[in-house]
């Protein structure tokens, strides 16, 4: 290229991001070099764990090799290292969803520890015999369980949300729900087994038409679109890291502070207090009210450089990079006979759930596995939306940053010794 | 195509999940026990009429499940019919150590019932998918449980967890 062409392009390529080069991101995840059954992997279950970069599994050898002790006890050096490099996690997660504080995010250990603290502390000191929560049918099993054990503790009544045959959300449905008994609306931001976004904001604004407070399940949600918690006004907005390309073992709670500092604390131990003698005990403020015992400061720290990979990145980027594998996948899969697609295509992100006549989810999986395709087949901790759609089990493939449009062809050529062996 | 996938997917394989015999509930059942496989969603139920003599008179099975599991089930009905209730308990530890060890004696069973044993070692391939062994014991295990059901009213309900 001469001169001229550089500088042209460099005069073209000014405003504009980066294009989105895959294939260079690919080079970040040690994981995708690697072979299954001597075929390259494809990984398309990003929806239940994403991989990791690099960046994140550096940022957790460097956090133990040179920056490793407790956090917030020691006045030691390295416990002021590790102390700094944590709580930087939480000023990058309270940016990450843009939260108006970094004291409103609370480590967890995942998503649905989130959920769990968020029943066990504000579900048990506001919510009363005969009131109502209101839950989606599109619920991950980890927006369900939590708030039938608290219904059955307290006396609850739970009221599922429908959703129509293409797994769209019924706002209208919805709104008749909520009742002057309703005390509270925990709802999934993205179906985890079909993809499908719901219409958050007018979720939220009609929740709050009638002061109640709302939480969004955001573990899909929030690795495919940006999340500004303070424009949706939601009041609690929970996801993991290890499907945000983070470690396990760590997720995030955002809560508003009127409300947080509100609750009791969620369990009892060391660092969530301030004082304690054998008749009494008195409780740090909010979040380390919420951070009982020594919490994964590692996982933690990993967390913080996941999301500045996503930052960097653009989740934008990310999300219009998605956007193209789905439709080509929608189109792909499309092709083969028999194969069914769960959810219609507008307002979804990332995920594709299929079925496929004659052949059983658990028979896809094995059979594209056998070709380096990782998909999931079941039920995606999501039984009561499979029973709406009356199937026992779905296959599906997620979605990540790091996929290519050359994976979702194979995807599709590994479908076809399904319908060799069942067609 | 992968050889260890065209020994899972044999064709008397297919044939049952396709066309699983047996299926359906059994009005006149006196043992039923319910079966989940609670990774992947397979729900079956096995229904048995078993006699005085503790002989398996008639067997069914209804519910939704892989294919594996299916033909599992269906082949199940089959052996299982005219056996000993204690019989079909032994074989099915035979199959179930045939399913999980990398040698399994059937011998004993040799003899007696060769046709089982024949198509129990053809279920058997999914010792090479070990998440999949479980589809394959599901029916089994089930059954298992009926056996030891005292009231078919309120069948008892097993998992492979």
């Amino acid at each position: 290229m001469n001169d001229a062409a550089t500088l042209a392009e460099a005069a073209v390529g000014h405003n504009r991001p980066e294009p989105y080069d895959v294939e260079r991101i690919r080079q970040d995840f040690p994981i995708l070099q690697r072979e299954v059954y001597g075929q390259p992997l494809v990984y398309l279950d990003s929806a239940a764990s994403a991989q990791k970069p690099r960046q994140v599994i550096e940022a957790v050898e460097s956090a133990y090799q040179e920056d490793y002790s407790n956090v917030h006890r020691g006045v030691h050096f390295l416990s002021q290292r590790a102390t700094d490099r944590f709580e930087a996690s939480r000023e990058a997660a309270a940016r990450f969803v843009n939260a108006a504080s970094s004291d409103e995010i609370v480590f967890t250990r995942g998503g649905t520890e989130s959920i769990n603290l968020i029943a066990a502390t504000y579900g048990r000191k506001f919510l009363r015999e005969g009131d109502e929560i209101v839950i989606s049918h599109l619920e991950h099993h980890s927006n369900i369980v939590p708030w039938q054990m608290l219904r059955d503790e307290k006396g609850l009544k739970l009221k599922v949300v429908p959703v129509d045959d293409d797994g769209n959300f019924l706002l209208d449905a919805y709104a008749e729900l909520l009742g002057p008994k309703t005390r509270f609306v925990a709802i999934t931001h993205m179906s985890n087994a079909l993809g499908k976004v719901i219409p958050a904001k007018e979720v939220i604004r009609l929740a709050h038409q009638r002061d109640i407070p709302v939480l969004l399940d955001g573990c899909q949600a929030v690795s495919h679109q940006a999340i500004d918690v303070q424009e949706l006004d939601v009041d609690f907005y929970v996801f993991s890291g290890h499907k945000l390309y983070g470690p396990t073992g760590v997720g995030v709670l955002y809560g508003k502070m009127d409300l947080l500092d509100k609750m009791p604390p969620y369990q009892g131990g060391g660092e969530m207090i301030s004082s304690v003698t054998f008749e009494e005990s008195t409780f740090k403020p909010v979040p380390h009210r919420f951070e009982a015992g020594t919490p994964a400061i590692v996982q933690v720290i990993g967390l913080g450089a996941a999301l500045q990979y996503v930052n960097d990145l653009g989740i934008e980027n990310i999300a219009a990079h998605e956007a193209g594998l789905m439709e080509y996948a929608h189109q792909r899969l499309a092709e083969i006979k028999g194969l069914r697609i769960l959810g219609s295509t507008e307002n979804k992100a990332s995920i594709v759930s299929f079925t496929m006549e004659g052949a059983h989810a658990h028979d896809i999986g094995t059979i594209v596995d056998r070709a380096g395709v990782a998909v999931r087949a079941g039920h995606h901790c999501a039984q009561p939306l499979m029973d709406r759609f009356d199937i026992a089990a779905s296959a599906r493939a997620s979605f990540g940053l790091y996929n290519t449009f050359g994976e979702v062809d194979a995807l599709a050529e590994s479908l076809n010794a399904v319908t060799e062996i069942f067609g | 195509m992968f050889d260890d996938l065209r020994e899972l997917y044999q064709e008397v394989i297919l044939d049952h999940g396709k066309n699983p015999r047996n299926f359906g509930a059994m009005d006149d059942a006196n043992r039923a026990a319910r079966g989940d496989n609670p990774m992947c969603g397979d729900r079956i139920t096995v229904y048995l009429s078993v006699d005085d003599e503790g002989v398996i008179r008639e067997a069914t099975f209804s519910g939704q499940g892989c294919a594996i599991s299916t033909a599992s089930a269906s082949m199940m009905t089959e052996i299982v019919k005219g056996k000993t209730v204690d019989d079909a308990k032994e074989l099915f530890q035979s199959f179930h150590n045939m399913c999980t060890k990398d040698h399994c004696d059937m011998s004993a069973h040799e003899e007696s019932d060769p046709d089982a044993v024949e198509r129990l070692t053809v279920l058997s391939g999914v010792r090479q998918f070990p998440v999949r062994v479980k589809c394959a014991t599901l029916a089994w295990h089930t059954l298992n449980a009926a056996t030891t059901s005292a009231d078919e009213a309120e069948p008892e309900t097993v998992t492979t967890e």
